[in-house]
């Protein structure tokens, strides 16, 4: 059966999506159709992980049933269709990114692997004692830890670039701070914490001024914003599947050719050598020096397949309408007395902090998830983000191309539902 | 009314909004800090101790309703009790909330705790109600280190 989403029409570029175009989409996503704890399932948590289309879940399953074989190994008739599926996948990657050449994508477990392999690799070559690594205040743990575990081996410094009461970063602050010793600058694109677009098109170029490569944490745009490597410029853009309608357990680092030409390997093992004896060995070429042992394959034909469906959808068209449903909710749940948005950037993505009086995030979540409503309740691994607002932590609702204007207002009858029990 | 109401029930919020004994004690015996890093819970708890028996206890921090209501009516459990009887509560308590003890079926000494029997059905908040009492644990093992939960 053709998803719905092939009867799309493709050429409305830059409008959302109809009602009825909604309802097609989200038959596509069985999970939606469920109910949890004997209500309809709300899922306003796709910023944590993004359900699947059943295209991709049963691409996975037809790899299992009829393709399964190891790549880049066999001669053998099932070897070669894994190795074309899976090679395929990774062209969707590059043009769904628009890198100028697959050998630059390198096919990871997820953003958190690909931004240590960063650390790791450019950093054991480029980074010393004294050198400094700018990151903003508002970065998932993923893009501080691997550059504070680089720092504690090397003696290099983290400058942490700072963001006003809104949640957007400081840009002449930033200017300043850019100099010689700035080795790495690491930005998330969009804060999964506070849902800020971050100007990194901007930050980008204000850093390459000064010869500084920036990395990009891409993990909640690439979902929701059509992202180009090329005309954004960075130096290394990370992303994970599951966000993106695919399989966990599988993302990508994109990285320069030259970058990536000139960073030693990440982990040792199969499929990155081309030749080993026990008095040297000869490493692959890219993108394979980067991927030791045998890959997430599966999940990897998975990926392509999700890629396949947000394009059918259209990545401008699923952005426009996040928009307006993000629009819509800040004004339906930021009506609400005694709701306070934490991140309230001009610019920002599918995601709503907010915290209720002082009623704590996690009696908000267990409460809403009684309604069937799935969010996120804690510091959404962004702790220094909480601490700059002075918060152990916020709830949070993010949305996805498959939510409604009327799970929203399920989400508002749900907040006074809190409202109502909490009596504040 | 809503079933999310088997948690969040009256005594609950109450304790919650009127956490009994939630003061510093002046001459502790006991002192034991609690935290739990993954929701940002922390309190701490006082004890004075006469001999084998709790003469006093009282604690402050912040968390979430679960597990403020539950130090709260912890303290009112434990106070004026035996070490061993607070022991067999803390042991039962634990039981209780991870689905071990049915209060309904399982003899117990659990009295007004059983209130909290809920939490149960939601394994993502045991530990909010059971930080105070692994807290209480620590004190009075005698362990003089921040207690991290995380179960």
């Amino acid at each position: 059966m053709a998803a719905a989403s092939e009867h799309l029409p493709t050429n409305a570029t830059q409008r959302g999506l109809t009602p009825e175009e909604i309802e097609l989409v989200r038959g596509d996503f069985p999970i939606l159709a469920t109910e949890v704890r004997g209500k309809p399932l709300v899922y306003l948590d796709s910023a944590a992980t993004a359900q699947r289309p059943q295209s991709v879940i049963d691409a996975v399953n037809r790899f299992y049933t009829t393709q399964n074989a190891n790549v880049h190994r066999g001669v053998h008739h099932l070897s070669e269709v894994a190795t074309r599926e899976f090679d395929g996948a990774r062209v969707k990657v590059q043009r769904f990114i628009n890198a100028a050449d697959s050998d630059e994508i390198v096919l990871t477990h997820g953003v958190t692997e690909s931004i240590n392999l960063v650390a790791n690799c450019y950093g054991s070559k480029f980074i010393s004692a004294g050198d400094e690594i700018l990151l903003t205040m508002m970065e998932h743990h993923s893009n501080i830890v691997p550059w504070q575990m680089l720092a504690e081996r090397t003696g290099a410094q983290i400058r942490v670039i700072p963001i006003n009461s809104c949640g957007e970063v400081l840009l002449d602050e930033y200017e300043k701070m850019l100099s010689p010793k700035v080795k790495m600058v690491g930005v998330v694109h969009i804060s999964n914490a506070l849902g800020t677009i971050n100007p990194v098109r901007a930050m980008i170029e204000m850093a390459h001024r000064q010869g500084i490569p920036v990395l990009v944490d891409g993990a909640q745009s690439a979902p929701h914003l059509k992202v180009d490597v090329q005309e954004l410029d960075c130096d290394f853009y990370a992303f994970s599947g599951h966000k993106l309608c695919g399989p966990t357990g599988v993302g990508v680092l994109y990285g320069k050719s030259h970058w990536l030409e000139a960073m030693p390997p990440f982990l040792g093992g199969g499929d990155m050598i081309l030749s080993v004896s026990f008095e040297k060995t000869i490493f692959n070429s890219l993108p394979y020096k980067f991927e030791a042992g045998t890959p997430h394959i599966a999940g990897v034909i998975g990926l392509g397949v999700a890629i396949d469906y947000l394009n059918q959808v259209g990545l401008d068209r699923i952005a426009a309408y996040e928009k307006e449903l993000l629009d819509y909710a800040t004004v339906q749940i930021g009506a609400i007395p005694g709701v306070r948005m934490v991140g309230t950037a001009a610019n920002k993505a599918g995601v709503l902090s907010f915290l209720i009086d002082d009623v704590h995030p996690h009696d908000i979540g267990t409460i809403l998830d009684q309604e069937g409503i799935a969010i996120r309740a804690g510091h959404h691994c962004a702790q220094p983000a909480m601490k700059f607002f002075g918060v152990p932590a916020t709830a949070r609702a993010s949305f996805a191309f498959y939510n409604t204007r009327n799970e929203v207002d399920a989400l508002a009858r749900s907040i006074n539902r809190v409202i109502e029990v909490f009596q504040v | 009314m809503s079933d999310s109401n088997e948690l969040y029930q009256q005594v609950i919020l109450d304790h919650n909004r009127k956490p009994r004994n939630f003061r510093v004690l002046d001459h502790p015996d006991r002192e034991q800090l609690g935290h739990n890093p993954l929701c940002g819970d922390e309190l701490t708890i006082y004890l004075e101790l006469d001999g084998q028996i709790i003469s006093d206890i009282s604690f402050q921090g912040s968390g979430c309703a679960i597990s403020k209501a539950s130090a709260s009516m912890m303290t009112t459990a434990v106070k004026g009790k035996s070490l061993t009887e607070a022991e067999i509560l803390f042991q039962e308590f634990h039981r209780m909330v991870k689905g071990e003890l049915d209060p309904e079926l399982d003899s117990h000494h659990l009295g007004r705790l059983t209130i909290l029997a809920g939490v149960r059905e939601f394994p993502a908040r045991v530990k909010c109600a059971s930080l105070c009492w692994h807290t209480l644990h620590a004190a009075l093992e005698g362990g003089a280190e921040p207690l991290l939960v995380q179960e």
